[in-house]
């Protein structure tokens, strides 16, 4: 970790729309170890609220426990964050999204926090298709408790220790896939190109928007044999297309050739551009995507990129029909029936 | 046998999932309609059908609301429970059985008065459809009792209407089948019975409500807006009450959207963090369990005390440990709640006693939560949850405003220079909050269960923890003035010795104490409203020799937290207790008071 940051930033800094600059989303300096897959996931949000003009105080950050969710300190420092119990922020952000269904709730986690202690809530998250943007920093072991491995460690996958692991991993994106998540993508925290249009694109999606990131732990986990480190990963990752968010309003431009790629339209008019996709893929299909996903795995190789959307995503304000304000702004006169209406209730009680 | 006028218990004897509940409500509540004081309480089995399930009845001329030993009149219509219904009842007492089939034999008891009814024969008679014949036979049997017990029938037919709005079709067979059971009365026995009503004027304006449906109406008048629930016996109806009163007072009038969002969470540990997340958020939220649910809340629990949210639960005690009696009632999660969490945590409990106090408390609860930003957990039990008692009315002033507590909108970030989360500008030990989104660039902060300083940013310094540590015992400290206060029995001491109890006990314990003033025998008496224990509780047992714990638990746990938080003599505390599951009676503390008494006094307890 780096102790001092420099506290020089270019006097002419880009502005968004906004006229934030990106020192606007950064966080306090990260005290995660040097190299660590994390830091680099945390630029990637920043990048992506910088680039959408989200205004930093209408983002809500969620963790729960782990090396993961240490990073909302470390990015978003004007945003209010929440730093939970172990596995359990998906129900925090449950109730903060049934607060105030305004602001974008942005989860961080990992694969303990997810996989295991938390798996029940990632579920049950998934199935209520709650909007918000659920990312797991997966390096497939326990870091802050030193390097066991995680429940998203590979099977044969060697730890620093040298031992082997002998159980089966669970595939966090595959499990999504079939929970019906609206919003499946995954990638490598070292592929910023890819990585921050899926978040800008995650961000945009109305519902459970779920990113799996690859993202090596320098310390534990990147020796030969994992097969979490940068070298693995670097070498099996399998990208399904090349990525790009189009916002709204502004001109699709692009360094692809024309007429090579798809574009996704989001609820808002906003775009995912898929360059290059492989012809047998389709974005919109659950069934495909769970096949190629068990292909790729077969192969021994990380598919990334926007494996599926459903772009009909209604989320859970909608499906239980809240008010379109947030419940959180409602005054006493609209929430307390009042002494006249007690006594007709004390009425139908005698 | 004495002549018992609106003096007497019956116990109805059923089947579980028959229909037998409505039909005994409906006994119930004409009693009640004719002015008459009575506690209904139903018993029944962990079970949805099949299994035996009593409801049973006080009538009070004297008002005594408390369960009572010893059964009046049986209403028999379970073979299966029949030998231990027969031997319950008092000897004297009267046993109205379905003669349909003859009694046997050994079910035959000299000092028992026996009432046949041939309820099923009835029904096969008059009813073709075998739903209809098993609803009628528990209608049968309460047109008999309005004969035997002299209950109004103008009453009955005025119930009917009111129950039956809307579905009118279904007043006349109801009718019809209490005027079958009265009319086969009326040509076999002679009739009323010694046992038998009058019509009184000593309900007034009472109400009568189960708690838990109480808690769901105060949580509508409190402002909850997010509810989120896990389903247990006896919660569950908490969660379903609100519901009911949302869809009726909390529906948008122009969009028909709902001002209101109730997620059923995946278990206790997700509902009551969605309840942390919204109440963070700024949404008043609340969530209703019972002792599993609590014992899994903990860790939770433990995190809004420390990061200081509030947050609003409501544990209707059932029969523990573990899955224990489920359907059976006790106060045995007063020391797991006081002290929910692990490391140094105290919380605020409530001990409503009324359903008006569940009310008014739940109501109050959210005001608190948010004045103090930490959890408020409302002690209340499945016998006050699931049964209906007479209560005061509700009542509400619509000049009351919510109390928000300390929290900062961005004109008032605007004018400070720092916004420090856990500082303590008051002196009171309550810091101040902001809610997300409130500000661009003012009062962000992180929530944590992790040490923090004053500015919300994370540390391991020793002493700023232990700083933080002292300031939350500050706040507790304020939270002893906050927090309802006991009710005293009494303006001045009367006696050196006292009675505490809380919550359900107090019904018993005011009967007791009003038997035993009749004996002469003067006891003060104080009933607990909340945790933390004021000044006044110190006083009033510092200021009696001998003060006697009244609770329905095993281990004396009220009697616990009196001693450890208080550093009350154990010598003083005397527990007067009852753990079987069943609401403590005056009874058992009578006899329990008397064996610590020097010397004893032969104490009668009348029936």
């Amino acid at each position: 970790m780096t102790y001092i940051r420099s506290q020089f930033r270019h006097p002419n800094l880009p502005k968004n729309d906004l006229g934030y600059t990106t020192t606007d989303y950064e966080g306090a300096i990260s005290t995660l170890c040097a190299g660590c897959g994390h830091d680099s996931i945390s630029a990637c949000i920043v990048e992506a609220c910088y680039e959408l003009s989200i205004a930093p105080h209408r983002i809500a950050k969620l963790s729960g426990i782990g090396c993961s969710s240490k990073t909302p300190t470390y990015f978003l420092g004007h945003s209010h964050g929440f730093n939970s119990v172990h596995g359990r922020m998906p129900s925090v952000a449950t109730g903060a999204n049934m607060a105030n269904r305004d602001l974008l709730y942005m989860g961080v986690s990992g694969d303990g926090d997810t996989a295991s202690i938390g798996m029940g809530q990632f579920v049950h998250v998934i199935r209520r298709n709650l909007n918000m943007v659920y990312i797991v920093m997966n390096n497939g072991c326990y870091g802050l408790t030193k390097g066991q491995d995680s429940a998203t460690a590979d099977e044969g996958s060697k730890s620093k220790k040298g031992t082997v692991n002998p159980f089966q991993a669970i595939d966090l994106a595959g499990l999504a896939l079939e929970l019906g998540a609206t919003f499946v993508a995954q990638s490598f925290s070292g592929d910023k190109e890819q990585l921050i249009p899926l978040i800008k694109a995650a961000i945009e999606h109305p519902g459970f928007a779920f990113i799996n990131v690859i993202s090596p732990c320098v310390t534990f986990n990147n020796n030969p044999g994992s097969t979490k480190s940068y070298d693995y990963v670097r070498e099996h990752m399998e990208a399904t297309a090349t990525t790009d968010f189009v916002p709204l309003k502004k001109e699709i431009k692009t360094n692809y050739e024309k007429g090579t790629g798809t574009d996704i339209k989001m609820h808002d008019g906003t775009f995912i551009r898929l360059e290059k996709l492989a012809s047998s893929r389709d974005p919109y299909d659950r069934l495909a995507a769970m096949n190629a996903l068990l292909i790729s795995r077969s192969k021994n190789e990380i598919l990334t990129g926007l494996l599926y959307i459903e772009p009909q995503s209604t989320d859970l304000h909608h499906t239980i029909q809240t008010s379109d304000r947030p419940l959180n702004s409602l005054e006493q006169y609209e929430l307390c029936p009042g002494a006249m209406a007690l006594a007709d209730f004390n009425r139908g009680f005698r | 046998m004495l002549s018992k006028i609106n003096d007497f218990v019956v116990r109805f004897a059923n089947v579980n999932g028959t229909g037998s509940a409505s039909a005994n409500y409906l006994f119930a509540k004409a009693i009640f309609r004719m002015g008459i004081p009575v506690t209904p309480k139903n018993i029944f089995p962990s079970n949805i059908q099949g299994l035996p399930t009593w409801y049973e009845v006080r009538v009070s001329e004297k008002g005594y609301l408390g369960r009572r030993d010893g059964v009046d009149l049986m209403v028999s219509v379970n073979p299966q429970s029949m030998p231990d219904d027969v031997s319950s009842v008092k000897s004297g007492g009267y046993f109205l059985y379905d003669s349909t089939k003859k009694l046997h034999p050994e079910l035959i008891r000299d000092d028992v008065k026996y009432i046949g009814v041939p309820l099923m024969e009835i029904c096969l008679r008059e009813f073709t459809d075998p739903r209809q014949r098993q609803l009628f036979k528990n209608i049968i049997y309460v047109g008999a009792l309005s004969a035997l017990l002299d209950i109004e029938f103008g009453v009955f037919e005025q119930l009917l209407v009111e129950q039956f709005k809307g579905k009118d079709k279904l007043i006349a067979p109801n009718l019809k089948s209490l005027k079958l059971g009265v009319q086969y009365i009326h040509d076999n026995y002679t009739y009323p019975l010694d046992l038998r009503l009058e019509r009184r004027n000593l309900v007034g304006d009472k109400i009568m409500i189960d708690g838990n449906a109480a808690c769901g109406l105060g949580a509508i008048y409190g402002g909850a807006t997010v509810v989120a629930w896990y389903p247990i016996t006896p919660s569950t109806s908490v969660a379903e009450a609100f519901e009911m009163y949302a869809e009726k007072m909390r529906i948008d009038p122009e969009t028909g959207k709902k001002n209101y969002a109730i997620v059923q969470a995946e278990d206790e540990l997700a509902a009551i963090g969605m309840v942390i997340g919204a109440n963070w958020n700024g949404a008043r939220s609340f969530t209703a369990t019972s002792g599993p649910g609590l014992s899994l809340m903990n860790e939770f629990l433990g995190l809004a005390y420390f990061a200081e949210i509030p947050s609003v639960l409501i544990d209707v005690q059932r029969t523990g440990p573990s899955t224990g009696m489920p359907t059976r009632t006790q106060q045995s999660d007063i020391l797991l709640a006081a002290y929910a969490s692990h490391g140094d945590t105290k919380q605020v409990l409530l001990f409503p006693a009324t359903p008006k106090e569940c009310f008014e408390m739940t109501a109050g609860s959210f005001d608190l939560a948010e004045q103090l930003q930490t959890p408020i957990i409302m002690m209340s039990d499945l016998d006050l949850g699931m049964n209906d008692h007479m209560s005061d009315p509700f009542e509400w002033d619509d000049k009351r405003e919510y109390n928000r507590g300390k929290v900062l909108n961005a004109e008032e970030l605007e004018e400070i220079p720092r916004f420090g989360r856990y500082l303590d500008v008051d002196g009171d030990g309550i810091p101040y909050r902001t809610i997300p989104g409130t500000h661009p660039t003012k009062g962000s902060f992180f929530t944590r269960g992790t040490s923090r300083d004053e500015n919300a940013a994370y540390t391991e310094d020793g002493t700023v923890y232990a700083r933080n540590m002292d300031r939350l015992l500050k706040k507790w400290n304020t939270t002893k003035n906050i927090v309802p206060a006991p009710y005293l029995y009494q303006q001045k001491n009367n006696s050196p010795y006292g009675f505490i109890f809380f919550g359900t006990s107090t019904y018993s314990a005011e009967e007791a104490m009003d038997i035993m003033t009749r004996e002469n025998l003067i006891f003060d008496a104080m009933r607990l409203k909340a945790f933390p224990f004021n000044k006044t509780v110190e006083d009033f047992i510092n200021t009696h020799e001998k003060v006697f714990v009244i609770e329905q638990n095993r281990d004396g746990q009220m009697r616990t937290l009196l001693i450890n938080e208080l550093n009350a003599n154990p010598q003083k505390l005397i527990p007067v207790l009852n753990y079987d599951g069943m609401p403590i009676t005056a009874h058992t503390i009578i006899s329990q008071v008397n064996k610590n008494l020097t010397p004893a006094k032969p104490l009668t307890y009348h029936q």
